[in-house]
């Protein structure tokens, strides 16, 4: 039985290690190779690495680390956080990337899915949506959640499946950074219209938002960041309560 | 020990590079047939899409020499994949190692299949020093069981993890990317 997965996410800047509180506030959280190793060990299923840093040298200095992770980590993981164009999917794969997640550029230009599709393959391309409820309604947002669209939520994931993403990672801006949870009734809904995988991002304070993430949300994989970098939760008790609740997990 | 990658012009083949590595063994990338001819052992990897990468397997002449190779080679996805007959991904023959022909999962299971999952029902050395254990997979299409059949997995339906057929291997999970069991079956392979 496919289990579902723990992700922790590592905020990337110029190469090191940070944490965004509602995408604002920074904090440094240490070495990405050496986390990334220590989260293997401790049992994470995957890794996510979003580079939010801005400068020319990014990504250079991001298929640099790419290239470093790979060859320490035998596990699978993501990279995102900028990247805007095939060459971009095809250096952080070269690289030894198992999957890019793109998000803001696919909004402006959605074609970029199928092209990434077609020359890549669905397997390595996970879509990254960042949404908040505006009067009610839930709207793609974009640059890290700076910059707010017109576009639905539920619209647009099912635009970015058709077009051949292998996976979505939604992240609720309502709920990130906030540890209340996960947003449930939304991921629910994405998991009953849609047909890939749906990873659950935003909220994690406690092992019950786990729970209730896997068993209300119905998410495939649950990502969390500080949660994880501060230790307030250990990936591998976190699993075992997973189980003892009786959702496939990977111990 | 001489490991040789076959580089058809598919794929990232950093990560198995790297897996190897750890082990302590240099996988060489080669389209060269006497390189590959030469080696010990054969990785035939493979991501992708399945009919172009097999179109680019038969431009490269590579095609016509795999099902040829007296040495072990081992399959990684849609490496696996290209051995069988057939593959319902854009319609396209494969090399006919193995006797059996590679569906899409139907609807009823989220496409692609991410994640770990269980394989079962091990029956060949080069699961030597494992029991049903996890493994990473991406895949949408998968082999039935067939007679080749050594190691099973289940996700809607049981499907073949694994086929063995005289000296070809095929994994249809990432033994680069399954933590200690996926270096446990690298190692076995190299000693096979």
């Amino acid at each position: 039985m496919l289990t579902k997965r723990i992700i922790p996410c590592l905020d990337i800047k110029d190469g090191r290690t940070v944490k965004g509180v509602n995408f604002v506030a920074l904090r440094d959280a240490g070495d990405p190779v050496e986390l990334a190793q220590r989260y293997e060990v401790e049992g994470a299923d995957e890794l996510v690495f979003l580079d939010i840093s801005a400068t020319e040298q990014k990504r250079k200095t991001l298929a640099d680390l790419v290239y470093r992770v790979a060859e320490k980590l035998s596990i699978p993981f993501t990279v995102g956080g900028g990247i805007a164009a095939v060459e971009d999917v095809d250096i952080m794969l070269k690289n030894g990337a198992d999957k890019v997640s793109i998000n803001s550029a696919a909004v402006r230009n959605p074609a970029l899915i199928d092209e990434l599709v077609a020359k890549f393959g669905s397997q390595c391309i996970v879509v990254a949506i960042d949404a908040k409820q505006i009067d009610g309604q839930w709207r793609v947002h974009l640059v890290g959640g700076k910059v707010a669209t017109a576009l639905d939520l539920f619209d647009w994931a099912k635009e970015v499946e058709r077009r051949g993403a292998g996976e979505i990672l939604f992240t609720s801006m309502d709920h990130d950074g906030t540890k209340n949870g996960f947003a449930n009734t939304a991921l629910a809904r994405l998991s009953e219209e849609l047909n890939i995988p749906v990873i659950a991002s935003g909220g994690a304070g406690e092992i019950p938002h786990f729970i209730d993430t896997f068993l209300k949300g119905n998410a495939d994989a649950a990502l969390a960041a500080s949660v994880f970098h501060f230790k307030e939760i250990e990936i591998k008790k976190l699993k075992q309560q997973l189980n003892s609740e009786g959702i496939p997990i990977r111990l | 020990m001489k490991l040789v990658m076959i580089d058809y012009g598919v794929g990232n083949v950093q990560s198995i590079k790297f897996a190897f590595q750890r082990l302590g063994v240099e996988a060489v990338l080669s389209n060269e047939k006497e390189t590959i001819r030469a080696a010990d052992k054969i990785i035939f990897p493979g991501v992708g899409e399945a009919s172009s990468a097999m179109k680019k397997l038969r431009e490269s002449g590579l095609g016509e020499m795999t099902p040829n190779l007296k040495q072990p080679v081992l399959g990684i996805c849609l490496g696996m994949q290209l051995m069988c007959n057939s593959s319902e991904e854009g319609k396209t023959q494969g090399l006919g190692i193995f006797d059996t022909d590679v569906v899409k999962f139907n609807s009823s299971v989220k496409v692609p299949q991410i994640g770990w999952n269980k394989i079962e029902n091990l029956s060949s050395n080069l699961f030597n020093n494992l029991q049903s254990d996890y493994i990473y997979l991406v895949h949408s299409y998968y082999a039935p069981i067939a007679k080749e059949t050594i190691a099973t997995s289940t996700y809607g339906l049981e499907y073949s993890a694994a086929l063995k057929k005289d000296n070809f291997y095929g994994v249809q999970f990432h033994p680069e990317k399954s933590g200690k069991c996926g270096n446990q079956i690298l190692q076995n392979f190299l000693e096979l």
